[in-house]
C-alpha cells in the first residue's frame, strides 16, 4: 500500500517536473569540466613561477652543500655562502666562487645600456607625444617598434663586427680589445630604446590635454610644457619604464656572450672585457660539462639571483606604475 | 625678428632677454629631441647597413687542387668509373670510408665510429654490394672495395659534387666586404695579385640556394643553415601547438571566468612578471624540468624539451595579447548570447572566440616570432651545432638559425661572419613576414 503510493507520487513528480524545469539549479557537467580546465591553464603560471624558484632554490642549496674536489683531487673545499657573496675571485677551478667579478661586469655593462638608452628614449619619447604630427607618428612609431623586434643575437653580431670596431678606429686598437664591456654596453643600449620610449609615450600620452593647454596659456615654450609640466606628470610611468628597462639589461644574454668577451673580470673599466652572470650561463651551458662540477652547479645560484634582480625590478615597475599615477578627472 | 620688435617692454629690457633666452632654450629642446630619435632610427639603418655589407662579399678563392690537374675535359662530364679513379687517387681509406657514411647511409658523426665496427650486411641494403662481401667489417674494406660501393650508391653528379668538394677543395682565402668592394676595387686586385697570386676572385652572395639547401660544415664556404631552418620550423610546431591552447584556456578563464578573488588577482600580477623574466632562466627551468626530470618522455636534450622551454617563454605574453582581443568583444554581444540562452561555453564558443579571433592570432603571431628568435634559452636547454643529418621528429637533437647565428658569429674567420649575416638574414626576413602578417590581421579584421 505505501510502496503503491510513493510510487505513484514519484510518478506525478516527475510529471510535474517534466512540465516546470527547474531553470536556476542546472548542474552542467561539461561546462563545469570546462571551467576546471580553463582554471588549470591558468593556474600553470603560477606553477611556472613556483618551479623556477623551488628549482633554483634547490640547486643554490646543493652548491653551497656539496664538497667539490680540484680536478687533481688535491684539494677539496665546500663553497660558504659567506664566500660567495664577499669573495672577489671567480675561478671553479681553485673552488673560488665569489660573485663580484661577474657582479660588477653586469652593472657596468647595465649602467652604459641605461646612460644611452634612458636620454634616447625619452627623447624619442617626447618627440612623438608632444612634438610630432599625427602623419610623422604614423610613419616613426612602427619604425622604432622594428628595432624592438630585432632578436638579441643579431644585437651580438652588431656589436662584434660593427661596434667594437668602430671604437677600435676611434681610440686605437690598444684600448679597445676585441671584446669589451662598452660595445656590449652601447648595443644593449640601443636594444633599450624601443623599450623605454614606447612605455614613456604611452605615460607621456596619458597626460590630460588641458595640463598642456593651460601651460601654453600661461605663455610657456613647448620645452617648458615639456620637462616643467608633462615630464613631472608622466614620472611614475618614466620611473615605471626605467626599471623594466634595469631589469631587461641585467637579463640580457646574447649580446654580451657574444661581445663582452669570456672570462670573469674585477674591473670598473668599461674597456676591457669581462664576463657577466648570464655570459658565464650560456658560456658554461655550451661547452660539455658533466653534471655534478663546481661549474655546473654554480650556474643555477648565478641564475637565482638573476630571477631575485628582474623580479623585483619588475615587481617595483608595476608597483610604481599604479601606485604612484596621477589620476586627474 | 619682427615678432620681437612688437613685444616692447620699454622699461623692462631683462624681460626681452629672458624671453630670447628661452626661445632659444625651447630651440635646442626640440633640436635634441628630434635628434634622438633620428640616432635610434640610424642606429636600425647601420644594424641593416652592417648585416647587407657582409652578406655581399668579395672572395677570394684558391683551390687545393687545379680541375684541369685531374682531367682535361670539364669534371661534370667524366663518367662515374672516371671520377672513381680520381677519388681513389687523392683520399685515404679512412676518408673514403666516412663517405659512405655521410653520402650514402646520411649518418650523424657522432655515429661513425660505432658504424665503423659494424659488418656491411647490417648497414648497407642486400643487392647494393657482392654478396660474399656481407660479412666482412666495414673497418676492414680495402680502398677499390669502397669505390666499388660508391659506384654503386652514388649518381654520377653526386660524385662530381664530392670531388669538387673533396679533391679539388674550393677554399675561401679571404672576404672583403661591400663597401671595400665598392671603394677600393683596386686595393683589393693590388692585394691579391701580392699575397695571393694563385687565388680567383669571387663576388658572392652567401644567401644562395645552396646555403638554404646544405647543412652545417666544417668549412664557412660550405656551410648551410638547412639542418637549422628545419629545426627552427619544428621549434616553432611544438611551440605553437603547447603555447596556443594553454595560453587562450588561460585568458579565457580570467576574462571569463575569474572572479575578482585574492587568487586570481595574484595570478594576473604573475603573469605580468612572468613576461619580464629573463629568457636564460626559462633555459634553466627547461633544462631541469624537461630536460632531466621529464628525460624519459622528452628524451633529453631534444626539439621537443625546447619547444616545450619556448612555449613556457612566450606563454605570459599570449595570454596578456589574448585577454585584450577578449576585452575588445562588445559585452553587448555577450549579453545577447546570454538572452538567447546561451550557457556561458556555447557564448564563449560560438560568440566571443570567432569575433576575438583575428587578435588572439595577431597576439599569437608576434610572440612566434619572439620565440623564433630566442638563443639563450635553446643554448641552456642544448642544441648541438655540429649536426649534420636533418632533424626526423621532435625527439631528435637539433640546431636552430639563431643558435647558427650565434657559432658562426663567434668563429674568428671572417667568412663564418658572412655565413653569420646571410643566417641573419634568413632570421630578420622570416619575422618580418610573421610581422606584416600580424599587421594585416589586425588591420583586416579590426
Amino acid at each position: 500500500m505505501i510502496i503503491q503510493i510513493t510510487h505513484k507520487l514519484r510518478i506525478i513528480r516527475m510529471q510535474h517536473n517534466k512540465k516546470k524545469p527547474n531553470l536556476f539549479k542546472t548542474y552542467r557537467l561539461g561546462e563545469e569540466f570546462i571551467r576546471v580546465f580553463l582554471f588549470l591553464c591558468a593556474t600553470i603560471s603560477i606553477i611556472t613561477t613556483l618551479s623556477i624558484v623551488f628549482i633554483l632554490g634547490k640547486e643554490s642549496f646543493l652548491l653551497f652543500t656539496t664538497v667539490y674536489e680540484t680536478q687533481g683531487g688535491n684539494a677539496s673545499a665546500q663553497i660558504s655562502l659567506l664566500g660567495f657573496f664577499t669573495d672577489i675571485v671567480w675561478q671553479p677551478a681553485i673552488l673560488r666562487v665569489g660573485i663580484w667579478p661577474l657582479l660588477t661586469s653586469t652593472l657596468v655593462i647595465s649602467f652604459i645600456a641605461i646612460l644611452v638608452a634612458l636620454p634616447i628614449g625619452l627623447g624619442a619619447a617626447a618627440y612623438l607625444s608632444e612634438y610630432a604630427t599625427p602623419r610623422t607618428r604614423r610613419i616613426l612609431k612602427p619604425s622604432l617598434e622594428l628595432l624592438a623586434g630585432i632578436p638579441t643575437v643579431v644585437y651580438g653580431y652588431f656589436a662584434l663586427t660593427f661596434v667594437t670596431p668602430l671604437l677600435q678606429t676611434i681610440f686605437g686598437k690598444s684600448t679597445f680589445g676585441v671584446y669589451n664591456m662598452a660595445s656590449a654596453g652601447i648595443v644593449m643600449g640601443i636594444m633599450i630604446i624601443p623599450l623605454i620610449a614606447s612605455l614613456s609615450e604611452d605615460a607621456l600620452h596619458a597626460v590630460p590635454q588641458s595640463l598642456r593647454e593651460a601651460a601654453y596659456g600661461l605663455g610657456a615654450t613647448d620645452f617648458e610644457v615639456t620637462t616643467q609640466v608633462i615630464f613631472p606628470a608622466a614620472f611614475s610611468g618614466i620611473v615605471a619604464a626605467f626599471t623594466l628597462a634595469v631589469s631587461r639589461a641585467i637579463g640580457e644574454t646574447m649580446i654580451v656572450a657574444i661581445a663582452a668577451g669570456a672570462g670573469p673580470n674585477l674591473t670598473l673599466d668599461p674597456r676591457q672585457a669581462a664576463e657577466t652572470m648570464t655570459g658565464y650561463i650560456a658560456r658554461i651551458s655550451t661547452g660539455d660539462l658533466s653534471y655534478n662540477t663546481l661549474d655546473y652547479n654554480s650556474i643555477f645560484a648565478l641564475a637565482f639571483m638573476l630571477f631575485i634582480f628582474t623580479f623585483t625590478l619588475n615587481l617595483i615597475s608595476s608597483y610604481v606604475a599604479r601606485r604612484y599615477r596621477e589620476v586627474y578627472e | 625678428m619682427s615678432r620681437k620688435s612688437t613685444v616692447n617692454f620699454s622699461n623692462n629690457v631683462d624681460l626681452n632677454q629672458k624671453l630670447a633666452k628661452r626661445r632659444w632654450k625651447s630651440q635646442v629642446g626640440r633640436f635634441f629631441f628630434r635628434m634622438t630619435l633620428i640616432a635610434s632610427l640610424l642606429a636600425l639603418l647601420m644594424l641593416a647597413y652592417n648585416i647587407l655589407n657582409r652578406a655581399f662579399t668579395t672572395v677570394a678563392i684558391e683551390d687545393t687542387v687545379n680541375p684541369t690537374e685531374l682531367s682535361e675535359i670539364p669534371l661534370a662530364e667524366l663518367e662515374k668509373a672516371e671520377l672513381l679513379l680520381i677519388l681513389g687517387d687523392y683520399l685515404s681509406s679512412n676518408q673514403l670510408r666516412i663517405l659512405i657514411f655521410e653520402r650514402i647511409l646520411g649518418a650523424p658523426r657522432e655515429d661513425w665510429s660505432d658504424l665503423n665496427t659494424q659488418t656491411l650486411s647490417a648497414i648497407i641494403e642486400v643487392g647494393q654490394y657482392p654478396e660474399d662481401w656481407g660479412t666482412m667489417l666495414v673497418s676492414e674494406l680495402e680502398p677499390q672495395q669502397i669505390l666499388a660501393l660508391l659506384g654503386q650508391g652514388l649518381s654520377q653528379e653526386l660524385l662530381v659534387s664530392i670531388v669538387e668538394e673533396k679533391v679539388v677543395e674550393e677554399r675561401v682565402v679571404q672576404v672583403w666586404t661591400l663597401t671595400e668592394t665598392v671603394f677600393n676595387w683596386q686595393g683589393i686586385e693590388a692585394q691579391v695579385a701580392t699575397l695571393y697570386p694563385t687565388t680567383r676572385l669571387e663576388f658572392r652572395f652567401w644567401l644562395n640556394t645552396d646555403f638554404l639547401m646544405t647543412a652545417m660544415h666544417s668549412q664557412p664556404e660550405l656551410s648551410g643553415l638547412r639542418t637549422a631552418i628545419l629545426g627552427s620550423l619544428w621549434l616553432m610546431t611544438i611551440t605553437a601547438a603547447f603555447a596556443f591552447p594553454v595560453g587562450v584556456s588561460a585568458a579565457l578563464y580570467l576574462e571569463e571566468y575569474a572572479a575578482d578573488t585574492p587568487m586570481n588577482r595574484i595570478i594576473q600580477l604573475n603573469i605580468a612578471n612572468l613576461a619580464g623574466v629573463p629568457s636564460i632562466i626559462y633555459g634553466i627551468l627547461g633544462l631541469i624540468v624537461f630536460v632531466r626530470a621529464m628525460g624519459f618522455l622528452t628524451n633529453g636534450r631534444t626539439i621537443l624539451s625546447a619547444g616545450l622551454t619556448l612555449g613556457l617563454l612566450i606563454l605570459p605574453i599570449i595570454i596578456i595579447s589574448t585577454q585584450e582581443a577578449i576585452r575588445a568583444v562588445p559585452t553587448s554581444l555577450r549579453q545577447a548570447s546570454y538572452g538567447m540562452g546561451a550557457t556561458r561555453w556555447q557564448m564563449i564558443y560560438t560568440v566571443l572566440f570567432p569575433k576575438a579571433l583575428p587578435g588572439i592570432l595577431t597576439g599569437t603571431i608576434l610572440s612566434l616570432s619572439r620565440a623564433f628568435g630566442e638563443t639563450a634559452p635553446l643554448i641552456v636547454v642544448g642544441s648541438i651545432t655540429r649536426i649534420t643529418a636533418d632533424p626526423q621528429g621532435p625527439l631528435s637533437r637539433f640546431t636552430a638559425i639563431p643558435i647558427q647565428i650565434y657559432t658562426w658569429t663567434a668563429q674568428p674567420q671572417d667568412a663564418f661572419r658572412s655565413a653569420a649575416a646571410a643566417a641573419i638574414l634568413v632570421l630578420v626576413v622570416t619575422l618580418l613576414v610573421f610581422n606584416s602578417v600580424a599587421i594585416i590581421l589586425r588591420n583586416r579584421y579590426s
